[in-house]
């Protein structure tokens, strides 16, 4: 019938370099028949005999004290699990373990967990949870920054409502802006982002009287196992999580799932029967972690000849009602807060606000987006002001090999952004374009993006907390079982990983095999995060099998092991924030084209360019995949997804109201792969999974700038936002 | 009451309530899992059947609507030719990722071609624009369809 072709014809986007690595060619993905034929198996499709259903009563108001709990008689067979039912700590372990698996007395956003109702039949289930009373005696919540400064309203977090606050300075920044002849300022908004995995979140617990077992659609299972050794307050020999086929996730399966892991393994010890808990898309928006909204201010120096002297730079991240990720998410927005230049000071401050509102957390780019839409906007309205030409001023500050870092650290590789920028300007003709939409006033506009991503973990976390430890193993029937904690979540995990071990074996694909991740099965490799689980899963499981290689003529089994070695290039210090922040960076650069309709205001995006350096992609469809994904996803955040609170509650309920792209609204990407070669990443390989996310909304910003002559300061660029902008007169 | 229908070729009769979601007669009732559910509210279309060739989104339907009529899910569907040339085009497109998506645009996919075996990329996107996918930005499932409609005489 149909021939597989396996020339470059197969990937939309082109590979611009000359020596393109013989394992990037792209395979057949793995998980691909069973997922097209409906056969996969996600967490609702699980079924346990005897299993009962699950739902949950959440909190309906933002902050308050609970009275009472009045629960009416349950029918046989049904049962309420709460606070009552946790037998270890009332605490879901993340960076700290204070955000409660269910409410006690206190509630602190709309959507937080109280009880769930568990039991045969769904319908019951609901009407049970509707005769439910909860009692409130409410207390003023905290809506946003400036409310922590309301003596009315009691702080949330700590004293000053914030759950975390760290500053960077490099250099004499003082004496910069001392000096400087102007100072140039910019206040930059993002607003929060819906991770919409296709697949609602979901969990499924079984209790056989000795043991617990979790099934979930999660990212992390060791994550979700640690949360379960606190929750359950057992040995963790007691606890197994198994990871379901995972309809995407997107960082939003991250932190959450632990929350319904224990709700799952507390209701199943409670009741004696698997239970089986899987939101509606209505509620997985109430209480999913959403990303995270920021209020970013810039100032610079800039002396007489028109050359920046240095930055300051306050990033605020609104963290919702429990301190989650954020952290971590603040230190990534503040080491990408200068962005691919290379500034001589630099003082950033960052901080992560409490609000009464559904926690923020992980999201593809990790506070990242955001630090970039602000840098980029402001160099680009920076340019403007000084009447130089965007891209040309942007050009004339970039990092190059040696340059230091936000945190002082080097840059240790190459920095091809030069040479990206001159083919993104020839595939989308920007020079040209932008010089003709700047005088024309036609509507259109075209800008450019230029962003890197910090591959794997922040700093030394991968050194000193992920620890990263893979096996390898040659079963008796002389197949190779790669087993590793990280998940096939929709990016190709399973299908890149084992190209890896394939390539390095010299073997065939069909010898490898992975499993979705069981923690009986698989040592702790590290949450699947951070566009880590290529460079530095991958790269474990490439040494293992070059071991494994020699050892391949041994009858029987054969198992090796590898654990994670930073490269002795890094130096890194997590109290100063001092060093490199990572280990290696990927690169891209933009450019988005787009009409501004001059009625409606709605932005039409025309065309869309992308030139990246992820190092050696190890299967370029994959890799491909992710770039056209993480742009759509992009475009989305950048124009019509648009997720609003209103004292406290989201004004978008489900997919009716909150808008993400479909086939009509967007054209498709032009893009080509720069491939450097990284020796401590498998074949070369960087990071590419949040990249192609991270430089879209920036680009188109300044699309919009340049089509409407004003700047743009806030995402997404709404109609409601341009008809503002355009009536603003000043 | 009793309902009449025929599911992936065989007759077939329930009793239940004809309010029931035609959805969670088909997960419940029959164990057709590639049915998914991603929104429950008619704008996701992963849970998308043929009723009568026509795409149907099964959330939104009460199962007593589609009483004497015919419904293909991807159980039925995986067994055609059709099937297998969409199967191969996907793939070699890259137009699955996490895949909870995949069974309904396949299903989009041969309402749009038993209509139109040569649709052009405007008519293939129009096509699908019932149906949301989060991570493939779209660009592998048109190229997919797009392969699978140039099979010689298959629609
Ligand atoms: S689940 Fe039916 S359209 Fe989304
Ligand atoms: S492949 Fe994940 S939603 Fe389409």
């Amino acid at each position: 019938m149909k021939e597989k072709k396996k020339d470059s014809t197969a990937v939309r986007g082109g590979t611009a370099s000359t020596s393109r690595a013989s394992i990037s060619g792209p395979v057949p993905r793995q998980d691909a028949p069973g997922k097209i034929s409906g056969v996969a198996s996600y967490i609702g499709d699980l079924c346990f005999e005897g299993m009962l259903y699950a739902r949950t009563l959440r909190s309906t108001v933002p902050r308050a004290r609970i009275v009472s709990i009045d629960i009416p008689a349950m029918p046989e067979g049904y049962f309420v699990v709460d606070a009552r039912d946790v037998p270890g700590k009332n605490g879901v372990h993340m960076l700290t373990d204070e955000q409660p698996f269910f409410a006690e007395e206190r509630v602190n956003y709309v959507g937080e967990p109280i009880l769930l109702v568990t039991g045969p039949e769904r319908g019951k289930i609901d009407q049970i949870l509707r005769g439910i009373r909860v009692e409130y005696e409410e207390i003023p919540p905290v809506f946003g920054e400036e409310d922590s400064k309301n003596p009315r309203i009691p702080p949330l977090f700590g004293e000053r409502n914030l759950f975390c606050e760290y500053e960077i300075r490099r250099g004499e920044v003082e004496e910069a802006f001392f000096d400087a002849d102007f100072v140039f300022e910019g206040c930059y908004h993002t607003g929060a982002q819906e991770h919409v995995y296709l697949e609602p979140q979901g969990t499924a617990g079984v209790f056989d009287g000795e043991r617990v077992t979790v099934y979930g659609s999660m990212q992390c299972p060791y994550y979700v196992k640690t949360a379960l050794v606190g929750g359950l307050g057992w040995k963790e020999d007691r606890i197994r999580v198994v990871q379901a086929t995972t309809g995407g996730a997107f960082g939003g399966k991250e932190e959450y799932p632990s929350i319904i892991a224990g709700h799952v393994a507390f209701a199943a010890i409670k009741t004696g029967r698997p239970v089986l808990l899987v939101f509606d898309r209505a509620e997985d928006v109430v209480c999913t972690t959403k990303r995270h909204p920021s209020l970013i201010r810039m100032r610079t120096a800039v002396d007489d000849r028109g050359a920046i002297r240095g930055m300051e730079i306050d990033i605020a991240l609104d963290g919702g009602a429990y301190v989650g990720l954020s952290p971590v998410v603040l230190q990534r927005a503040m080491f990408a807060a200068t962005g691919v230049y290379r500034i001589p000071c630099i003082r950033v401050k960052g901080r992560v606000f409490a609000t009464n509102s559904v926690p923020t957390g992980a999201f593809r780019g990790f506070g990242a987006p955001q630090a970039f839409f602000a840098v980029e906007m402001h160099m680009h309205s920076l340019a403007e002001k000084l009447r130089k030409d965007p891209l040309e001023f942007k050009r004339s500050y970039l990092l190059s090999m040696g340059d230091p870092t936000v945190t002082d650290g080097r840059m240790k590789q190459e920095v091809p952004l030069p040479r990206m920028i001159d083919r993104l300007c020839k595939l989308s003709g920007y020079e040209k374009k932008h010089r003709a939409y700047k005088k024309e006033k036609t509507r259109r506009g075209i800008g450019v993006s230029l962003f890197f991503h910090g591959c794997a973990f922040t700093g030394s976390g991968e050194k000193d907390k992920i620890k990263a430890k893979v096996l390898l193993k040659k079963e008796d029937d002389e197949s190779v079982s790669i087993l590793v904690s990280n998940v096939e979540m929709g990016q190709g995990a399973q299908t890149t990983l084992k190209k890896i071990v394939a390539e390095t074996l010299g073997c065939g694909l069909e010898r490898v095999r992975y499993d979705n991740p069981d923690t009986d099965r698989v040592p702790d490799s590290g949450p699947t995060v951070a566009s880590r689980t290529v460079m530095i899963v991958g790269g474990l499981l490439a040494k293992a099998a070059g071991r494994l290689k020699r050892r391949m003529d041994e009858k029987g089994e054969v198992k090796i092991e590898e654990r994670y070695v930073q490269p002795p290039h890094i130096e890194w210090d997590q109290d100063t924030f001092t060093g490199d922040a990572y280990p290696v960076y990927s690169w891209g650069a933009n450019a988005v084209e787009v009409e501004v309709d001059p009625v409606t205001f709605e932005v039409r995006v025309i065309g869309v360019w992308g030139i990246y350096d992820v190092g050696t992609p190890i299967d370029e469809r994959i890799v491909g995949g992710q770039i056209e994904g993480g742009i759509s996803q992009g475009l989305g955040y950048a124009t019509i997804e648009l997720l609003q609170k209103e004292n406290g509650r989201l004004r978008q309920k489900n997919l009716t109201d909150y808008i993400i792209p479909s086939s009509m609204d967007f054209p498709d990407p032009v893009y080509e792969l720069f491939s450097s070669s990284y020796e401590h990443g498998p074949f070369g390989a960087k990071c590419a999974g949040e990249l192609p996310f991270v430089g879209v909304a920036p680009a188109v910003a300044a699309a919009v700038q340049n089509a409407i002559g004003r700047p743009v300061r806030r995402l997404p660029v709404s109609p409601e936002y341009l008809f503002e902008a355009e009536h603003d007169e000043d | 009451m009793k309902i009449k229908f025929t599911v992936n070729g065989r007759p077939e009769t329930v009793d239940t309530d004809p309010m029931r979601r035609l959805l969670d007669v088909l997960r419940d009732d029959f164990g057709f899992l590639g049915v998914k559910e991603g929104c429950g509210e008619g704008e996701c279309g992963a849970c998308s059947v043929l009723v009568n060739g026509e795409i149907v989104f099964s959330c939104i339907t009460p199962v007593g609507t589609v009483e004497g009529s015919e419904i293909l899910t991807i159980e039925g569907y995986r067994n055609t030719e059709r099937y297998r040339a969409i199967e191969a085009a996907m793939e070699e497109a890259g137009g699955v990722q996490c895949g909870f998506c995949t069974p309904g645009f396949v299903l989009a996919a041969e309402a749009l071609l038993r209509k139109n075996p040569h649709p052009s990329e405007d008519e293939i996107r129009e096509g699908i624009s019932g149906n949301l996918c989060r991570c493939t930005g779209y660009s592998g499932i048109v190229e997919g369809i797009k392969k699978a409609a140039e099979s010689e005489g298959v629609w």
